[in-house]
């Protein structure tokens, strides 16, 4: 079923879009990221308990560390488990490390409520004054907790097989939406009995033209397709608002 | 036409949870009774924001009902300065400091897009992080015209209503339970505005002070625990 409904997308004001009731329907966000002005690029990394969001933040903390200049919020349900894992892993200067308390509602403080994760971002920015990128880690949730756009400008949602190839094909906000799907932990798909091909394929049929990476920590612990669409991002963001204030 | 006093829009928004100010992540010390096993049920929760209404609120309304009131009849910007100095120095804790400047912050922000005054930009100037009872004051009284009562109520509310639901979420009490809890204290919550409303005209100094030791004890434990093992709210 369709309807009519008016909103506004960036550049195209005004325009009448379709809007398809299926709940199950692919698309990108449908509104324009915040003005940002120069500052870092704001990178969400979002996903279910255990998916790999720690590890994937590690990985490109390692890969990306010596490129750029970088830093790091976590809200784990366990508020500083994330961050002391950062941090015992050394691949971040503990300066670079914040960690927000969530009230037990990790979803509330990435999407409803982002003043302690804003703070938070303000906090590092005030330390170092150039920074490029600010990965935010939100804490562990379901398949409908996705960043606001006034968190993250941009976001990844990160599943992994051991969940079942079945997640893909749930949808949620987060696999439909999120501007990068990781598929985590590959290595494991024989052992758990998930068929990647079915995975994949419906992951990209959930999302349409949005960005798919399957990935092994494990075999690949530079995380480098991920690393290279961060990148990418961080080189749109500079392009779109000019370097950082030096 | 009415003559019936009405609530405005901005008093609603602001003592609703969902204004996204940061108050969320922050129990009023609940979290450390739950830990310590003072509150486990409906009873104790009752007991704790029974407590918590007459201490905390009482303090805060104070200031916000104090704050409205200036920011209506239109303050020099040193006032912010004298305003928010007089009720650090009634909060002996520096958790709950911290609490209510972080809380101030994210409420200013939030009130930045939704009801800009100069008066909020003054306060923004002369105290860089105010308490939270002074920035709903001022957001009441300059940009939206509520009354000092409304502003005490506000925060008087929010003194029971933000601990009652950190309750369901860390004892997964029944949320019935817990909203009751807090309307049972409508007589003393009218009654604490009431009282903030007729002392808000007075000079900063001048401001009642109420005392709690219990929670500045329970704000600070909660920060100690906090560095040696998990805590879920930020106080
Ligand atoms: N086999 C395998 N294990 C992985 C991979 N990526 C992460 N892990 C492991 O999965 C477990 C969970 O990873 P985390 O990075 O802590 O997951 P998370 O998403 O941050 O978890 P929460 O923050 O608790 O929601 C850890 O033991 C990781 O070592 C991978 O690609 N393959
Ligand atoms: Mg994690």
């Amino acid at each position: 079923m369709q309807a009519e409904h008016q909103h506004h997308v960036h550049g195209q004001n005004g325009h009448r879009h379709p809007v398809d009731f299926d709940p199950t329907a692919a698309g990108p966000d449908p509104f324009a990221p915040a003005a940002s002005g120069s500052r870092p690029v704001r990178i969400g990394i979002g996903g279910p308990v255990g998916s790999g969001k720690t590890a994937l933040t590690a990985a490109l903390c390692r890969t990306l560390g010596s490129e750029l200049e970088l830093a790091v919020v976590t809200n784990d349900i366990y508020t500083t488990e994330d961050a002391d894992f950062l941090r015992q892993a050394g691949v971040l200067d503990p300066g670079r490390i914040e960690a927000v308390q969530t009230g037990a509602c990790p979803h509330t403080a990435i999407r409803d409520d982002i003043t302690a994760n804003l703070d938070a971002v303000e906090r590092l920015q005030q330390r170092y004054a150039s920074l490029d990128l600010v990965l935010v880690e939100s804490g562990g949730d379901n398949l409908t907790a996705v960043f606001s756009r006034g968190l993250a400008d941009v976001q990844v949602f990160v599943v992994d097989v051991a969940g079942g190839d079945k997640v893909p094909r749930k949808g949620g906000p987060g696999v439909t939406t999120a501007d990068l799907l990781v598929v985590n932990k590959v290595d494991l798909a024989e052992r758990v009995g998930a068929d990647m091909a079915v995975m994949l394929a419906d992951a990209h049929r959930m999302r349409g033209e949005l960005a798919v990476l399957a990935q092994s920590l494990t075999e690949d612990p530079a995380a480098s397709a991920t690393a290279d669409w961060v990148r990418r991002q961080v080189a749109e963001h500079r392009a779109a608002v000019g370097p950082s204030a030096e | 036409m009415t003559a019936m006093p009405t609530v405005s829009l901005a008093t609603l928004a602001l003592a609703d949870s969902r204004f996204p100010g940061g108050g969320h992540a922050h129990s009023g010390g609940l979290e450390e009774a739950v830990h310590r096993g003072t509150v486990s049920g409906p009873e104790q929760l009752a007991e704790f924001l029974h407590g918590r209404l007459h201490g905390a609120g009482a303090q805060t309304a104070v200031f916000a009902a104090a704050a409205a009131h200036a920011a209506a009849r239109g303050v020099r910007p040193d006032h912010w300065s004298l305003l928010d100095a007089e009720l650090e120095a009634r909060t002996p804790s520096p958790a709950q400091r911290a609490a209510s400047r972080a809380q101030g912050r994210g409420t200013l922000r939030s009130g930045r897009a939704a009801w800009p005054s100069r008066a909020l930009d003054e306060l923004l100037a002369t105290t860089g992080s105010p308490h939270h009872p002074i920035v709903v004051g001022v957001l009441l009284g300059a940009g939206a015209s509520a009354s000092p009562t409304d502003a005490a109520s506000v925060v008087a509310y929010l003194s029971v209503s933000g601990p009652a639901s950190a309750a369901v979420r860390l004892l997964g009490l029944d949320p019935f339970a817990a909203n009751a809890a807090v309307t049972a204290l409508r007589a003393d919550t009218e009654r604490i505005a009431a009282e903030a409303a007729r002392t808000a005209g007075h000079r900063p100094e001048n401001l009642p002070g109420a005392s709690s030791p219990a929670l500045d004890l329970l704000a600070e434990q909660h920060q100690r625990h906090h560095r040696e093992e998990v805590r879920l709210f930020a106080s």
